[in-house]
């Protein structure tokens, strides 16, 4: 059977055909660079994605602050992710790089401030 | 009138990437005038994940790009006025400009322009119906969410399949709203394919190319559109309009670049690109007036934005401390597959970076650029795409004479 994919990793996008036999891949083509090879590996076994959205500031001198996680989670938690991030609310001043939530859902993925939010002044 | 070597009119990445450069070069008397209240541009407000994987081989969001040069910058102590608005800049180099405490004046020995691009809307479209509410550009709708905290849709429809639209199909669908589908008038997506594939198919959102929005329903809130489909002439076909209840109509058309500064400087426009001609040094038709970034051409990557500011930087350093650049006598031409290149004049002496786009889908092809019917710099593609900027170096040892530059694509 052949899959097709779009590689996500990196701007160029690549198209890559996969040969499946009984779900195992036997070939690849189309791909750029090893990490294509390996996106698709982990799309067929378990596909991962990040997110980034945006956690509540109390008294910055912005309503939000973005947020995203250091890690791919699966893709099937992603709407779980958001209702727990949804929870979270900050005091300014807060810095981009602070950890709000140390491995959501167990996984091995912290989710980060993006944008640093200085005090309303 | 205060005096300074080198004025840069806008604070996003472009303008960013040009003074850290400009200062690394040892030209010091630089100030950057932005017209909102922090530096970053457009990047303050794309919070998804990808950008500087090849400024910086990581995938930052938008913010975190932005903070390296912007920190890079406070390092540097380069001076920068925020909540400055430019308004005008004449062929002299006079920049006049309203900060809080009023006007303000400078005579520049050299201008860059890195004033970004704005959203085409749907004025430029002409789409038929009523002016309800609820029609907005994605650009818009991805300021209410990811800088004010407003969510200003629950039923949407997308028109136009440029990146920012499907990035926010994303973006409202975390959020709750529920995104029907993408409408693209040409027969061929104007977004990235790796958009398509982590922004809709992610979430079963449908984009039908040859399909366009051609009524609009609502009287004070939009209730609903018409699509209908498109013959390869663009002409809605009758018969096949589809009615889709919404209360939001999202526009990701395209991009213009801000050019009303420049027109009235005096600098030529490229009819192409709607931002200016400029030869290899960046340099416009305007002697010591600069351009690099959305405002010359339209950029899909930060990147390459960040990149072409930084070669800009290296010229106007040269320039301002007095040393004359080669002249650019030799024209790029295109044949009918390319779109437009960056720049439009070389000299013919140096090295230079090629940007261009294609203007259709071409397979296993090859960018070629010739002079006098030689050969003298190829790229090969496995895909062109229009979504996508080529780029490339042309080595000036391979020039062959001092005629113009042919670029084509051929399969
Ligand atoms: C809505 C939107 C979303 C985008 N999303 C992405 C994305 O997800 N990924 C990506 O790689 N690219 C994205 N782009 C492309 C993005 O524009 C470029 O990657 C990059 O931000 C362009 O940098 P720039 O410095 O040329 O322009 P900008 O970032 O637009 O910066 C221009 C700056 O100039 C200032 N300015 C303009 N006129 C004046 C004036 N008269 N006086 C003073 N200051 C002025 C503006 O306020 C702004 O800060 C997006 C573009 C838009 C419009
Ligand atoms: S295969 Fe490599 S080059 Fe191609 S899109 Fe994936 S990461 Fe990028």
């Amino acid at each position: 059977m052949l899959r097709e994919f779009t590689c996500i990793i990196c701007p160029n996008g690549c198209e890559i055909q996969a040969q499946l036999e009984n779900g195992v891949l036997t070939s690849m083509t189309g791909h750029t660079c090893p990490k294509g090879e390996a996106y698709v590996r982990q799309e067929l076994t378990d596909p991962r994605r990040n997110i980034a959205t945006s956690v509540r500031v109390q008294g910055g001198e912005l309503p939000l602050a973005s947020v995203r996680l250091t890690n791919p989670i699966p893709k099937d938690r992603i709407f779980d992710a958001m209702a727990e991030i949804r929870g979270i609310s900050l005091k300014a001043p807060v810095e981009a790089g602070t950890v709000v939530i140390a491995q959501i859902l167990g996984y091995e993925s912290d989710v980060i401030v993006t944008k640093s939010v200085a005090l309303r002044g | 009138m205060e005096k300074r070597d080198v004025i840069i009119v806008g604070g996003g990445p472009a303008g960013l990437a040009a003074a850290v450069q400009l200062h690394k070069k040892g030209v010091a008397n630089i100030l950057i005038l932005e017209r909102e209240h922090h530096l970053g541009g457009i990047l303050r407000q794309c919070i998804h994940d990808g950008f500087g994987l090849s400024r910086f081989q990581t995938a930052l969001s938008g913010p975190e790009y932005a903070a390296r040069f912007i920190e890079e910058v406070k390092r540097c102590e380069i001076p920068y006025q925020t909540d400055t608005t430019v308004l005008e800049i004449s062929p002299e180099k006079v920049v006049t400009a309203a900060s809080r405490e009023g006007l303000v004046q400078y005579q520049a020995k050299a201008v860059i322009l890195t004033m970004g691009c704005r959203e085409r809307t749907r004025g430029a479209l002409g789409i038929p119906g009523e002016r309800p509410a609820g029609v907005f550009t994605a650009g818009v709708v991805q300021a209410y969410m990811n800088l004010y905290n407003r969510m200003p849709a629950k039923e949407v429809v997308i028109l136009g399949s440029g990146d920012i639209g499907m990035i926010m199909a994303r973006r409202l669908t975390l959020e709750g709203a529920h995104v029907q589908a993408v409408f693209e008038v040409q027969p061929i997506p104007s977004g990235l394919p790796r958009n398509i594939e982590q922004c809709l198919n992610d979430y079963g959102i449908p984009l039908y190319l040859s399909h366009t929005v051609t009524q609009i329903h609502g009287d004070s809130r939009l209730t609903g559109v018409t699509v209908s489909q498109v013959d390869e002439k663009l002409r809605p076909i009758p018969g096949t309009e589809k009615e889709y209840a919404c209360d939001t109509l999202i526009l990701s058309v395209g991009l213009i670049p801000e050019n009303e500064l420049s027109i009235d400087a005096g600098v030529q426009l490229d009819g192409r690109t709607r931002g200016a001609l400029v030869d290899e040094h960046y340099q416009t038709s305007v002697e010591g007036i600069f351009a690099a970034g959305n405002v010359l051409h339209v950029h899909d990557l930060v990147d390459f934005v960040s990149m072409e500011a930084e070669r800009l930087a290296d010229a106007a350093a040269l320039y301002v401390t007095g040393e004359t650049l080669a002249d650019c006598p030799l024209g790029i031409r295109t044949d009918e597959n390319v779109g437009h290149t960056i720049p439009q004049r070389v000299s013919g002496k140096a090295d230079f970076q090629l940007s261009l786009r294609v203007r259709r889908m071409m397979k296993d092809c090859r960018v070629v650029v010739r002079q006098n019917g030689q050969e003298v710099a190829a790229k090969r593609m496995k895909k062109a795409l229009p979504a996508e900027m080529i780029q490339f170096v042309v080595r000036a040892d391979k020039l062959v004479s001092q005629e113009n530059l042919e670029v084509s694509v051929e399969c």
